[in-house]
């Protein structure tokens, strides 16, 4: 079905491979992409690693070039965000502005979860977008010495991991035994737990935040072991939620995300993708949100092709999601989607010296491959769960390794 | 059409390996290698997929 007009909200990731791939494609047609940042698409990956570290300015963050940004062609309006929709009438609300679309691509993505009781406490921050970047990165600079980070997942394990670059004393608090456990099963997420240990970091697991302490500006945290402790920056990575709530009343099904069908389609003319996009992965049970930067990517540019293709031509989103951090000088990747409890065997390398590729399988499927600077073997692997091997199958090319 | 890779942006993710094994390896060091300098042009959509999920946007191509 081909769109007179394209209407893209969300200017990151998602969104600018929504337009790319439109007119990649071939659609001559009006293409706005709307975002509420004030900054042109930048890549998100860095801003907790070396944009944090002061090592990359803000043009290398840039998504794409000023040159190809134009090429493209768009009603780039940044700034502004979508604050309604009515997709019976075919409308959607723009800063309180009524404007008619044809084709939309919801990407609006998610924000980051808060502790509470921390709103407008100075030297609290999470990590979304480059001006939350930014601001951690000049209290580093400007001398903060004690950082706590609130959660292990790959936001505080990144900025821990950089802070400790910089010579500062990091408090890593996690509420669950090990960090990446309710991904990663207990085994691996120790081996998570051992490398912050080893760079430095006073890891504490299992302990939760009982208050943050501080008169305007934060001063200390107590956990609720009863251990209190002196901070003077505090990064919290607790996850994040996706933004639906402009969606309300939309006539859009929201439930953790903007749910689609296989094929990224929300509603007749309407797509979803990245972050925000909750939908049936024909590969695994259920509805699937994948908050990684290739599913963005992907998914970009099958939810943009899906608004102009007929229910016919349309196809099945199947990806094998997959994801790396960078902590310290190690590349963790992970290929498939494990479930904690699965069956964990290490097929290369060794975990005691924090280089290895490990399997997870369950009921005789091979269901996901984690790797600890192995990104050969990672990227095998996922080869083979894109082929659908077995376990067995698995472990058997595996066995030609090392 | 010529890949090119900046070398100081890669930090051998190996998605362009698992995308196109004719043109990109990484081995066992953990260092890629350009296996294809000049691939046919009937590998240009596949190199472009590389170029496109590049975590570190590390390749390009010249025409």
């Amino acid at each position: 079905m081909v769109r007179s007009a394209v209407t893209i909200v969300g200017a990151s990731l998602a969104g600018y491979w929504a337009a790319e791939t439109l007119r990649r494609d071939g659609f001559e047609d009006r293409i706005s992409l709307i975002g509420d940042e004030p900054h042109a698409p930048y890549d998100r990956p860095p801003l907790s690693k070396k944009y944090l570290a002061g090592d990359l300015d803000d043009d290398r963050l840039a998504l794409t070039t000023t040159e190809k940004l134009a090429d493209l062609q768009l009603d780039l309006r940044l700034g502004c965000s979508a604050t309604g929709l009515d997709v019976a009438g075919r409308t959607l609300e723009v800063d309180g502005a009524v404007e008619p679309f044809d084709g939309l691509v919801i990407a609006t993505g998610t924000r980051c979860r808060t502790l509470p009781g921390t709103v407008g406490l100075a030297g609290v921050h999470t990590l979304r977008t480059r001006d939350d970047a930014a601001a951690i990165r000049d209290a580093l600079a400007d001398g903060a010495r004690r950082l706590m980070v609130v959660g292990a997942g790959f936001i505080g394990a990144e900025v821990a991991s950089t802070a400790i670059g910089r010579g500062v004393e990091v408090t890593m608090v996690e509420a669950l035994e090990a960090p990446f456990g309710r991904v990663l099963g207990v085994e691996m997420g120790a081996v998570m737990a051992d490398v912050h240990r080893h760079h430095g970091v006073d890891l504490r697991t299992g302990v939760g935040v009982d208050e943050v302490l501080g008169e305007g500006r934060v001063t200390g945290v107590r956990l609720a072991d009863g251990a209190t402790l002196e901070v003077d920056l505090l990064v919290v990575g607790i996850g994040v939620v996706p933004n639906t709530e402009w969606l309300e009343g939309s006539g859009l099904t929201l439930d953790d995300g903007v749910v689609c069908d296989g094929t990224c389609l929300a509603a007749p003319g309407v797509v979803a993708a990245g972050d925000v996009a909750r939908w049936p992965n024909p590969r695994y049970d259920g509805l699937m949100r994948v908050e990684h930067w290739d599913n963005a990517v992907q998914q970009g540019v099958h939810a943009a092709r899906r608004l102009l293709q007929s229910d016919e031509e349309a196809t099945p989103f199947a990806p094998v999601p997959w994801f790396w951090s960078d902590q310290y000088d190690r590349k963790v990747q992970l290929a498939g989607r494990p479930h904690p409890d699965d069956e964990v065997r290490v097929v290369a390398g060794s975990t005691a010296e924090h280089r290895f590729a490990a399997f997870y399988g369950r009921d005789g499927r091979f269901t996901a491959a984690l790797g600890m600077n192995r990104p050969r073997q990672v990227m095998q692997s996922k080869g083979l769960l894109e082929a659908g091997a077995s376990w067995e199958e698995a472990l058997a090319f595996a066995s030609e390794w090392d | 059409m010529r890949v090119v890779v900046d070398f100081d942006l890669c930090e051998s993710n190996a998605i362009c390996m698992q995308i196109a094994p004719d043109v990109f390896e990484v081995r066992d060091d953990d260092f890629l290698y350009i296996l294809e300098e000049n691939p046919g042009e009937d590998r240009r959509a596949v190199v472009e997929q590389a170029v496109q999920r590049c975590p570190k946007q590390a390749i390009s191509l010249e025409d």
